[in-house]
């Protein structure tokens, strides 16, 4: 298993990256941390032409607190987001979604936005994305735009990327003082593809009622999925028992026809999927303020 | 006088490289498809560093990069220019004393076929740089990223437990 023939460049400025990826716009791709598209060519899954290598632009290194969102830069590594203390305790959620990815060589050289960019429907980011209604911003030679998450991912490892465009950043939105968060998932083996996750957060009303819910889950679909049906059933509940039966049974309807495969049945992934509903959210509501 | 500006940077097939592998400084042209994992067995005859899924899932390949534990199948040889790696070739000391982490291996049996062992050791390494008084539940979680199908995992515990505890008493003397 050996990659395929390609031509490659390592450029150290984002415009030189940007010129690159403009030369042969139907057959180029990024490389960051390589950790998903190593193995699609080694497997020769993916074969293209030519790959810029985005490592060295040092001017994607960086993560900055910004109003409403937390901006990550295309070159910031999986690890340095789960190390950093400032993260840990401005968005907890964020780290907690990262450290079930992969393993800690994984995250040693996969990067945050690599991972949204690869839209894996199984991996945590893009289903992170998901439920907080974040963003990405897509950079080319001709300019920027800034993609909501809904609208970024598209498929089964597609996303709204236009060819000669690359993901410079991504906006994670900040969690209010007073809402409660969670993330699971359930693997067959640690580190593994998670069979099903969900990432939640709900937040209280100052008597005690839950005022707004955001919930997403990973591996039940081609794409990261929301669940507002499941979302409209907390709203104004105290999440008591029954009100999660509901959500629970909500959530398994969510699960697409076709997620049936050796590793797991379609009646296994509602079961899967209704159980850590129930979870999440108990989880979640139990760490929200008052 | 002008400054000289900078090349455009270009596409290519082959590269020059220079990475430091063990302590020495090896410089080398390689086409840019050659993985880390090849570089280092075919091109520098360290063939300590093995290689099983060629996809990142098994750990068998893993080396040290600026430190850092990481798959080399699952990058390039060209990516490591200018770094430092370290391989399991690097372990043992100039006059092959055994590292402590390798000692305890042996002596607590953490092999039987030991293939996966050099990725084992330089995962336990870097694991246990970042944190010298693990759990056991640390160290099993810290090995999930290591398949080995032998050993059922409880002497490579029972060996990590005992570097990990040589390792301080080491640490100890220094100080």
């Amino acid at each position: 298993m050996k990659p395929p023939r390609f031509q490659f460049c390592a450029p150290h400025m984002l415009d030189e990256a940007l010129t690159l990826l403009d030369q042969h716009v139907e057959d180029t791709k990024v490389l960051a941390g390589g950790q998903s598209f190593v193995p699609l060519l080694n497997m020769r899954l993916a074969g293209p032409a030519y790959i810029v290598d985005i490592n060295h632009l040092s001017e994607l290194h960086y993560i900055e607190p910004e109003d409403g969102y937390l901006a990550i830069g295309a070159t910031v590594r999986q690890r340095q987001v789960e190390r950093s203390a400032f993260v840990q305790e401005k968005h907890p959620l964020l780290v907690e979604a990262v450290k079930h990815i992969g393993h800690m060589q994984i995250r040693n050289r996969g990067t945050i936005v690599g991972s949204i960019a690869h839209a894996d429907p199984a991996a945590e980011l893009p289903a992170l994305l998901t439920c907080l209604n974040g963003e990405v911003v897509a950079q080319s030679s001709h300019g920027e735009r800034i993609i909501k998450a809904e609208e970024f991912f598209t498929g089964y490892l597609s996303t709204a990327l236009e060819p000669g465009e690359m993901l410079t950043e991504v906006h994670f939105p900040w969690i209010a003082p007073q809402a409660g968060w969670a993330f699971m998932e359930f693997a067959r083996r640690s580190g593994d593809y998670a069979l099903v996750g969900a990432a939640a957060v709900v937040t209280p009303t100052s008597d005690g009622h839950c005022s707004s819910a955001h919930i997403a889950y990973l591996g039940i679909a081609g794409s990261p999925v929301r669940g507002h049906a499941v979302e409209n059933v907390l709203i104004g509940t105290e999440l008591e028992d029954a009100v999660l039966d509901t959500a629970a049974e909500a959530a398994s309807t969510l699960v697409s026809d076709d997620m049936s495969d050796v590793h797991a049945t379609i009646e296994y992934r509602r079961v899967l999927t209704a159980e850590l509903t129930r979870r999440v959210l108990q989880a979640a509501w139990q760490r929200r303020g008052h | 006088m002008q400054e000289q500006e900078e090349e455009t940077p270009v596409f290519t097939e082959e590269s020059d490289i220079a990475v430091t592998v063990n302590g020495h400084r090896y410089e080398k042209r390689v086409p840019v498809r050659l993985l880390l994992s090849d570089f280092l067995r075919h091109d520098l005859h360290l063939t300590g560093t093995h290689i099983g899924c060629e996809h990142g899932v098994c750990g068998c390949c893993t080396v040290l990069l600026n430190g850092e534990a990481v798959r080399s199948c699952l990058m390039f040889a060209v990516q490591a220019d200018g770094m430092v790696v370290t391989t399991i070739e690097g372990m043992a000391g100039t006059n092959s004393d055994l590292h402590p982490i390798q000692q305890a291996f042996q002596e607590k049996h953490g092999l039987q076929c030991g293939f996966c062992t050099p990725g084992i050791i330089m995962s336990v390494h870097a694991m246990l740089h970042e944190n010298p008084n693990p759990s056991d539940e640390e160290i099993r979680h810290e090995l999930s990223g290591n398949i080995c199908r032998c050993t059922g995992y409880q002497n490579i515990v029972e060996a990590v437990k005992l570097a990990a505890e040589r390792l301080r008493q080491q640490q100890r003397e220094v100080q």
